[in-house]
């Protein structure tokens, strides 16, 4: 069996997340929206998807929304991640969003996404063995 | 049957541990690997499908920016080697993965001989990586069809 880089196979196996999480994926690319929707799935949490900042705030203007998780790419077309995380707390949205960046991005960078209101930041790419245990440790806190 | 079984098996490893060593797949491939269940069986087939058409688009994409006469806006060429760069760490094609970071820098740099350079290296490189994933898929489907069940590769 071929080892993850923190080598917790059989952790990330047996654990899911302690409530069924309902999580609004918000990314550009098709790709890290499939491969996000399945790890929410692999860890007990059921999903919907946008493919900018846009339509992320627009599925909340009506006030029916209820994420228990927003995951929000920084770069993103219509709408970037910053502006749209900006906009969701001012429409007082109070789900715990958590940043989705790249290596690339620099620590002032990361600091401004964070400051527009996000409780946690991660670099892509994500997997089960990174996500599942942040998720964990913001539903405890 | 199970010495058939057995050969493919060990066809299957040896070539899967193969694309690892040759760069074309690194350890995020793995973590799809994972995801991949009863219930979520064709998993990985799925994204690499969705991962070949964004190739396909975004390339095209990148051919027109800097096919313009005139000036090349290579924020846009930069737009779409992001995107890429994204996608493919996402599912772990490593060389594609590679390219697109010496193509951001060609962009951030307006060097159009850098930039033409490396998107035709990109577009050799994800038909490559499509060409052995397709090839790998081929021997997993020729393992149950002879009854046997599909390895988990050690690539340590």
């Amino acid at each position: 069996m071929a080892t993850t880089s923190t080598g917790d196979i059989e952790k990330t196996k047996s654990v899911e997340v302690k409530k069924k999480l309902n999580v609004l994926i918000v990314d550009d690319d098709p790709v890290i929206r499939k491969l996000h929707e399945i790890i929410i799935k692999s860890i007990g949490g059921i999903s919907q998807t946008a493919k900018n900042g846009e339509e992320a705030v627009n599925i909340h203007r009506d006030g029916n929304a209820s994420f228990d998780l927003i995951l929000m790419d920084k770069e993103m077309p219509e709408r970037d991640g910053l502006s749209a995380t900006k906009k969701l707390r001012e429409m007082k949205v109070t789900s715990m969003i958590i940043g989705v960046t790249t290596l690339a991005d620099n620590e002032e960078e990361r600091k401004a996404f964070m400051e527009a209101g996000l409780n946690h930041c991660l670099a892509k790419p994500l997997s089960k063995a990174k996500i599942l245990p942040l998720i964990n440790n913001l539903m405890d806190a | 049957m199970d010495a058939l079984v057995a050969q493919l098996q060990m066809q299957y490893r040896n070539y899967t541990v193969s694309l690892y060593q040759q760069g074309f797949l690194d350890d995020q491939f793995t973590e799809l690997k994972k995801l991949q269940d009863d219930a979520s069986p064709d998993f990985v087939a799925e994204v690499l499908s969705l991962f070949f058409e964004d190739c396909v688009k975004l390339i095209g994409n990148m051919a027109r920016a800097l096919d313009q006469t005139g000036t090349v806006d290579f924020s846009q060429v930069g737009a779409s080697v992001h995107q890429l760069k994204g996608s493919s760490s996402s599912v772990g094609a490593k060389r594609v993965k590679g390219l697109c970071i010496t193509f951001k820098e060609y962009c951030e740099a307006n060097n159009y001989e850098g930039c033409v350079r490396c998107l035709q290296q990109v577009d050799i490189e994800f038909k490559a990586l499509q060409t052995k994933l397709q090839d790998m898929f081929n021997l997993e489907k020729q393992i149950i069809q002879a009854g046997g069940k599909v390895p988990q590769v050690d690539i340590n």
